[in-house]
């Protein structure tokens, strides 16, 4: 392992993502990412990797999904508008059982809205956002260097499950500074090879297809049973979270991503007033962490869950405690980030309407 | 038996019947193309896209690796096959709704890139698989599902000449409009995708070739009604013509 390198969180992102061995990226400018591209546009010819810059969010999408029918490890990075440009793109990708990795740093929103860190797109990303039955696999880092190891793990889980894995970071995340450790360039033969149903050229062997559709309801409702019978397997075996001073916690505070990481001042300042508060910080958006959350309830008085949104994973938080405890929400829109202080008034607050 | 084979399935078909209506060009314009594919000896580096249209099936036809692009992106897709796999062939199959209307700037920025990949673009001047709804290409007066009175310039524009449009972009290394009305045109279209597959062979740039087509179906005319209204009314519309040629001959 390499000495630890200060690094902004969109550039070690994109060198992690190299060192994945992402071999392609297609994207498209858009703030507040673009030292994502730009870091590949410099990098990845120094080192033999292809990096095009596409005409749109559409075009990058469907590159990606081009690239990924090869079976070659893939990324493109976007925010909001953008991911909302390649959602036609994303459900084909899923639909056709492709691996690619998509990175989305927040902006506030909807429409042009603005260019701060946020966390309304939660619905977009764990609920479809395109069309048709499908997930993607949504894992949301806290830190940077957790963002580091992330990209690995994602090009992982999207080979492992032939599935699109989108991470969800922010602004904030994108734009600050952190010692990081970089792993070492992953080798080639750790890559997989996906022989058996990559387009490459037939060769000599029988031909290969990859489509997303079949017009007979019956085979395409096979083809999305088999897919949610992989979904299954990945809500079994890839829920990932972490927990914070939650052994003798009385709230529980759910938060992700740059949020969880202010939840911890909070907290502090929770505990130093006599309140015991924990985080369950869900590190995997889809699957959901469940099951904590549903084994917290039993045993705090109060799940609230903080976002950059005007509550939007409140709706999964709600259905694991179903109505055991009270589950109030705090956030801020439009890419106002809340301080470790008002969430703690906010805290106080409800803790005193249910003691 | 010692009779010579005269005429046959190329091999870059496979056996699965086309689902055409009868006396459309689809299926002469994939013979075509699995002619040259055999000739060049290509089919097993070749991975082709199929768009989303009447020829959405045309993977399943070619005895090649292949795939189906969202609606009018097939180009997009290509590319990112061609810069994965930058020694193999790749072509897209694309009606004139996808490829010059939900696609334009796919096709654009594609061409203009010099994509090293083929591009077979059928011109029937309507959207065939949804039913006869006006293409951009659709002829003003033409008479279609959704331009029930016929296409107004006033108020729909004029039918697009892709090749003119794509004449004056640099990255495009082969472009012509050939058509299949008479025996004579589909020698001449056989000898334009050959040129077309060649200079993505040579890594000279992107190739398009735009078959006018037919939609019998949808025109509302019998097959042979179709190849006369596609002489009458389309060539003038759309001329057959050589617009770029960075390849010089080909054997
Ligand atoms: C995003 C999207 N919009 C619309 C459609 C519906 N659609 C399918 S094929 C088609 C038009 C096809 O016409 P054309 O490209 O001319 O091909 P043809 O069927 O005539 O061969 C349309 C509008 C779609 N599948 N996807
Ligand atoms: S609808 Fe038209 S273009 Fe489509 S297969 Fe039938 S005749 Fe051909």
């Amino acid at each position: 392992m390499a000495d630890k390198t200060l690094l902004k969180g969109t550039e070690a992102m994109a060198e992690a993502a190299l060192r994945a061995g992402c071999q392609v990226y297609f994207g498209y400018p858009i703030t507040p990412q673009s030292e994502l591209i730009e870091y590949m546009a410099k990098r990845m010819p120094e080192i033999g990797r292809t990096f095009l810059q596409a005409e749109s969010e559409v075009a990058a999408v469907n590159m990606i999904y081009g690239a990924a029918c090869t079976g070659t490890r893939v990324m493109t990075s976007t925010s909001s508008p953008g991911f909302s440009l390649m959602m036609e793109g994303v459900s084909y990708i899923a639909g056709a059982v492709l691996p690619a990795v998509f990175i989305n740093v927040v902006r506030g929103g909807p429409g042009l809205g603005d260019i701060q860190p946020a966390q309304s797109d939660y619905f977009q990303g764990t609920k479809g956002g395109g069309h048709g039955d499908y997930r993607l696999i949504v894992l949301s880092p806290a830190t940077i260097q957790e963002a580091v190891n992330m990209m690995f793990d994602a090009f992982d889980l999207a080979d492992r499950y032939l599935n699109p894995v989108l991470i969800i970071a922010d602004g904030l995340l994108g734009q600050m500074m952190e010692p990081v450790e970089l792993p070492d360039f992953l080798m080639p033969d750790r890559m997989p090879n996906h022989d058996s149903w990559a387009l490459r050229g037939k060769g000599t062997r029988k031909k290969h297809s990859v489509t997303s559709f079949d017009l007979d309801p019956l085979k395409l409702e096979e083809m999305n049973l088999a897919n949610f019978e992989k979904y299954r397997k990945i809500q079994q075996k890839e829920v990932r979270y972490e927990e914070y001073l939650m052994d003798d916690a009385e709230v529980a505070f759910v938060a992700y991503g740059t949020m969880g990481r202010i939840l911890k001042t909070t907290i502090r300042m929770a505990r130093e007033a006599g309140i015991k508060a924990g985080m369950i910080r869900p590190i995997t958006l889809w699957p959901f962490p469940e099951k904590p959350i549903q084994e917290a309830a039993k045993k705090v008085k109060m799940v609230m869950s903080v976002e950059m949104s005007m509550g939007q994973m409140v709706e999964d938080v709600r259905l694991a405690v179903s109505g055991k405890v009270p589950t109030p929400f705090y956030g801020r829109t439009g890419g106002v980030v809340p301080t470790p202080t008002e969430v703690f008034e906010a805290l106080k607050r409800e803790w005193e309407a249910i003691v | 038996m010692n009779g010579k084979v005269a005429f046959k399935r190329p091999d870059s078909l496979t056996a699965k019947e086309f689902t055409y209506c009868p006396g459309c060009l689809h299926g002469v314009a994939h013979r075509l193309v699995a002619e040259v594919l055999d000739e060049l000896k290509l089919t097993g580096q070749t991975i082709m896209v199929a768009p989303v249209g009447c020829s959405v099936f045309a993977y399943e036809f070619f005895d090649v690796d292949g795939t189906v692009a969202p609606h009018g992106r097939a180009t997009a897709v290509a590319t990112g096959i061609k810069r994965s796999l930058p020694d193999r062939v790749v072509f897209t199959y694309q009606g004139d709704g996808d490829l010059a209307a939900i696609g334009t700037a796919e096709t654009i920025h594609t061409a203009n890139r010099g994509e090293k990949i083929t591009t077979i673009f059928i011109n029937n001047a309507i959207y065939g698989m949804t039913g006869g709804q006006m293409a951009p290409t659709s002829l003003v007066g033409m008479k279609t599902t959704t331009s029930p009175y016929g296409r107004n310039a006033d108020s729909e524009g004029y039918p697009i000449h892709v090749c003119e449009l794509l004449q004056n972009l640099n990255g495009v290394a082969y472009l012509e409009r050939v058509s299949l009305l008479t025996p004579k045109d589909i020698i001449a279209a056989k000898k334009g995708i050959k040129k077309a597959f060649t200079a993505q062979a040579r890594g000279l740039g992107y190739s398009l070739i735009e078959i006018v087509s037919t939609c019998p179906t949808n025109w509302g005319l019998s097959p042979v009604e179709s190849l006369e209204w596609a002489k009458q009314k389309m060539l003038p519309e759309f001329p057959l013509k050589v617009f770029i040629d960075k390849v010089g001959d080909v054997k």
